[in-house]
C-alpha cells in the first residue's frame, strides 16, 4: 500500500518523539526529580505509531501503564505530557494523573491505565458509543501480553464479538508481563483465542512500521466497515525494564542489546524510506533535530512550571457534588 | 398521578428519560431478556424482576442491550461509553456481583474526572438490587452502599419508596457523574402515588418523613419505612420522633442531620448494612464531632451483626433491623430501661 509522504514524515516524527521522550525520561528519572512510577515504551514505537497513523481524532484509543507512546502517537501534546510526569499544574491532567493516567479526550485518548486489563472493557464502551452515535469512528484497545490473560480482556473479546463492535484489540506482545515471560504465562495461542471469540486475527513485526501500518490498516478498515472486532498481535521487544529502576535480571544476556542493534524501528524505517527514495536522509535529520529541541524545551518548561495548588486537591472529584 | 409500584416507578423513569434523550441506553443481563439476540418485537423478561420490561419493544435493541454474564466487561463498557458520549444505565442485577467488576467502578469510572485533571465526564448510572429479606442468603442479600460511599467520585442513591425512586433515578440519569442506584429487592411491589410526568429529586437533600421533638431517627432505603412504623408506635407512647431519609449516602446531607440532632438531642441510626464502617458509624462520628454538646445521651445504632446474611428465615429475621428493634433502641436512647432485643 502506498503511504502518503505526509504520513511518513508525521509517523517518523512521532516515533522519534516517543524515542527521545522516553530516553530522556530514563535519564531524568535517575536524578530523582520525577515522582512515582514510570514505564517506558522505547523499542515499541512503530506499534503505537503504525496503528494510530490509521486513526483520526474522532477514533478512540485506550492505553496501558506503558502509555507515553500511545499518547504521543494519538497526538497528545508533548510539553503537557512532560509537565504531567513532573507533577506540574500545567500538565495535561494538571498534575493529578501522572505517567500512568495521561489522557486527552479531545484527541480520542481515553487514558493510560494503571490497571492491567483496564482498557479493553472501556474500549468496548467507546466502540459502543461510536456504533450507537453512528459517527463512523472505531475504538482501539492497546494491551500487553500480560493483560491478554486478564479476565477483563477475555470478557471484552467476547462482548465485542457479541455486540459486533467497531473495535480493534492491539496486543502488544513484548514477551514479558512485568518480569514473567509470556511463554510461561500465556497458555495456548493468541490466534486461537481470537478464533475462539469468532474474530479475525492478524499479526505483524512490531519493529517494522510498514508492517504494523498495513496490518492495522486492514484491521481498522474491517472494524470501521461494521464487520466487527479484530485482534492484531504485534510482536515487540521492550528495551527497558517493566518500570524504571528494574534491573532486568530476568532477561537473557545480550537480549536487549540485540534488539537495539538489529530491531530498532527508527533505523529500519530510515533505511527503508531512504533506499526506496520515499524520503531524504536530510529530511529525517531535520526531524531528529527539531524533536531534540522540542524535548529539551519540554523538560526545561516542565521543571520550571508551577506546582499544583492546595485548592486543586479538592477540585474535579465530581462535575457537581 | 396514580398508584405505582417501585418496579413501575423505575421502569417509567427509564422510559421517560430514554424518550427525552437518545443518548440514554440500558444494558445488563436479561434487561431485554430471553429474546435470543433477534430483533425488537419479542419482549420477554425485562430483567429478572421485570423492571425493564417493555423497553426493548419501544426503543429497540440498539438502546436496550442484553449482555453476556460478564460483569467486568459490560460495566467497564458502560464506563467507557459514558466517557465517550452516551448516558448508559447499566443493571448489575444483584449488587453483590460488584465483586466481579469493582475495578471498572472503583478504579475507572469513579476516577476518570480527577485523574484526568477535570476533563472527563462520566454520566453513568449503575442500578442494582440490594438487601436482605428474600432468603437469598450471603451472596445475594448484602447492603453494600457503604462500600460505594467510601469511594470518591461516586454518588450513591438509596431510594426509600416508589415516589422517591422515580425522581431520584431521573436525577441520576441526568447527572454527569457516575451514580450507583440501589433498589431494595423487597420493595419492588410496594405501591404509592407517583406522578405520571417526569420529575427530579436533588441529591444530597434529605427528606424529613416526619418531625418530632424528642429524638431523631436516620434511616436508609427500606429502613425508612420501618423507622416510620416504629415512630407511629412510639408516638402513641408519648415519644415524638423526627425521621430523616437522607436519600443519598454520597453526597450526604450532613446539615439536616446535625440540625435535627441539635433540635432533639437524641439520635438513633437504622442501617441495614454490615456494622463496621457503615453509614451508622459514619453519621455517629459526624455527630460526635460536630453536635456533641447537643447530645443528651448516647447515640444508638440499629443494624445487623457482623455476619454474612443467613439463609433460614428465623436467622434472617434475627439478622435484620425490625420495627421492634428500632422501637427498643429509641426507648433506650430516651433513657428508658428496656429489655434488649437480639
Amino acid at each position: 500500500m502506498q503511504i502518503a509522504r505526509e504520513t511518513l514524515l508525521r509517523s517518523y516524527r512521532a516515533m522519534r518523539t516517543i524515542r527521545d521522550f522516553e530516553e530522556r525520561l530514563h535519564v531524568e528519572f535517575a536524578t530523582g526529580e520525577i515522582p512515582g512510577f514510570v514505564h517506558l515504551y522505547c523499542g515499541e514505537e512503530a506499534s503505537g505509531v503504525g496503528v494510530c497513523a490509521n486513526l483520526t481524532d474522532q477514533d478512540t484509543i485506550a492505553s496501558t501503564h506503558r502509555g507515553h507512546g500511545h499518547c504521543i502517537a494519538k497526538g497528545v501534546e508533548v510539553a503537557g505530557m512532560m509537565a504531567e510526569i513532573y507533577g506540574r499544574r500545567t500538565g495535561v491532567c494538571q498534575g493529578k494523573g501522572g505517567s500512568m493516567h495521561i489522557a486527552d479526550l479531545s484527541r480520542g485518548m481515553l487514558g493510560a491505565n494503571g490497571i492491567v486489563g483496564g482498557g479493553p472493557p472501556l474500549i468496548c464502551g467507546a466502540a459502543l458509543s461510536h456504533k450507537t452515535l453512528k459517527d463512523g469512528a472505531v475504538a482501539v484497545a492497546f494491551y500487553g501480553d500480560g493483560a491478554s490473560n486478564e479476565g477483563t480482556t477475555l470478557e471484552s473479546l467476547n462482548l465485542a464479538s457479541v455486540w459486533r463492535l467497531p473495535a480493534v484489540f492491539v496486543l502488544e506482545d513484548n514477551g514479558y508481563g512485568e518480569a514473567t515471560g509470556a511463554s510461561y504465562a500465556c497458555a495456548g495461542s493468541q490466534k486461537a483465542r481470537a478464533g475462539g471469540f469468532g474474530m479475525p486475527y492478524l499479526e505483524c513485526d512490531g519493529t517494522d512500521f510498514f508492517a504494523v501500518h498495513q496490518a492495522a490498516g486492514e484491521a481498522i478498515a474491517h472494524a470501521r466497515a461494521g464487520n466487527g472486532p479484530v485482534m492484531l498481535h504485534v510482536h515487540l521487544a521492550r528495551w527497558y525494564g517493566h518500570f524504571e529502576g528494574d534491573a532486568m535480571t530476568y532477561r537473557a544476556a545480550g537480549e536487549v542489546a540485540a534488539a537495539r542493534a538489529d530491531h530498532d524501528c527508527l533505523t529500519i524505517f530510515r533505511t527503508r524510506v531512504t533506499q526506496a527514495g520515499l524520503l531524504d536522509g536530510t529530511e529525517l535529520d531535520d526531524i531528529d533535530s527539531a524533536v531534540r529541541d522540542e524535548i529539551e524545551s519540554a523538560v526545561i518548561a516542565a521543571k520550571q512550571a508551577p506546582l499544583p495548588e492546595a485548592a486543586d486537591l479538592l477540585a474535579d472529584v465530581y462535575v457537581r457534588y | 398521578m396514580s398508584k405505582k409500584s417501585f418496579r413501575q416507578a423505575i421502569n417509567e423513569a427509564l422510559r421517560q428519560e430514554m424518550r427525552r434523550d437518545p443518548r440514554v441506553i440500558v444494558m445488563g443481563e436479561d434487561v431485554a431478556g430471553g429474546h435470543g439476540g433477534t430483533s425488537g418485537t419479542v419482549d420477554a423478561w425485562g430483567g429478572v424482576l421485570g423492571v425493564t420490561k417493555g423497553l426493548l419493544t419501544e426503543f429497540g435493541e440498539d438502546r436496550v442491550l442484553d449482555t453476556p454474564i460478564t460483569e467486568a466487561s459490560y460495566i467497564g463498557a458502560a464506563a467507557g461509553a459514558a466517557a465517550t458520549g452516551l448516558r448508559p444505565v447499566a443493571e448489575l442485577m444483584f449488587v453483590d456481583f460488584v465483586g466481579c467488576c469493582l475495578d471498572q467502578i472503583m478504579n475507572q469510572a469513579a476516577k476518570f474526572r480527577y485523574m484526568f485533571g477535570g476533563k472527563a465526564r462520566t454520566p453513568l448510572v449503575i442500578r442494582a438490587m440490594f438487601g436482605a429479606g428474600f432468603n437469598a442468603a450471603a451472596q445475594h442479600s448484602q447492603a453494600l452502599y457503604p462500600l460505594f460511599t467510601h469511594i470518591p467520585g461516586l454518588k450513591v442513591v438509596v431510594p426509600s419508596s416508589p415516589y422517591e425512586a422515580k425522581g431520584l433515578l431521573i436525577e441520576a440519569i441526568r447527572d454527569d457523574d457516575p451514580v450507583i442506584f440501589l433498589e431494595h429487592k423487597v420493595m419492588y411491589d410496594d405501591e404509592e402515588e407517583v406522578p405520571d410526568e417526569a420529575y427530579t429529586i436533588p441529591f444530597g437533600e434529605a427528606n424529613l418523613t416526619r418531625e418530632g421533638d424528642d429524638l431523631t431517627i436516620v434511616a436508609f432505603g427500606r429502613m425508612v419505612k420501618l423507622a416510620n412504623e416504629a415512630a407511629d408506635r412510639l408516638e402513641r407512647q408519648g415519644i415524638s420522633c423526627t425521621v430523616i431519609d437522607p436519600r443519598t449516602t454520597s453526597p450526604l446531607d450532613t446539615d439536616t442531620i446535625l440540625d435535627c440532632v441539635a433540635d432533639t438531642g437524641r439520635l438513633v441510626i437504622v442501617d441495614e448494612s454490615s456494622p463496621r464502617c457503615n453509614m451508622a458509624a459514619d453519621i455517629s462520628a459526624l455527630v460526635a464531632e460536630y453536635a456533641f454538646d447537643a447530645l443528651k445521651g448516647p447515640i444508638r445504632r440499629v443494624m445487623p451483626p457482623h455476619t454474612p446474611v443467613p439463609f433460614a428465615s428465623v436467622l434472617e429475621n434475627l439478622y435484620l433491623p425490625s420495627v421492634e428493634k428500632i422501637e427498643a433502641a429509641v426507648k433506650a436512647a430516651m433513657g428508658h430501661r428496656v429489655p434488649e432485643i437480639a
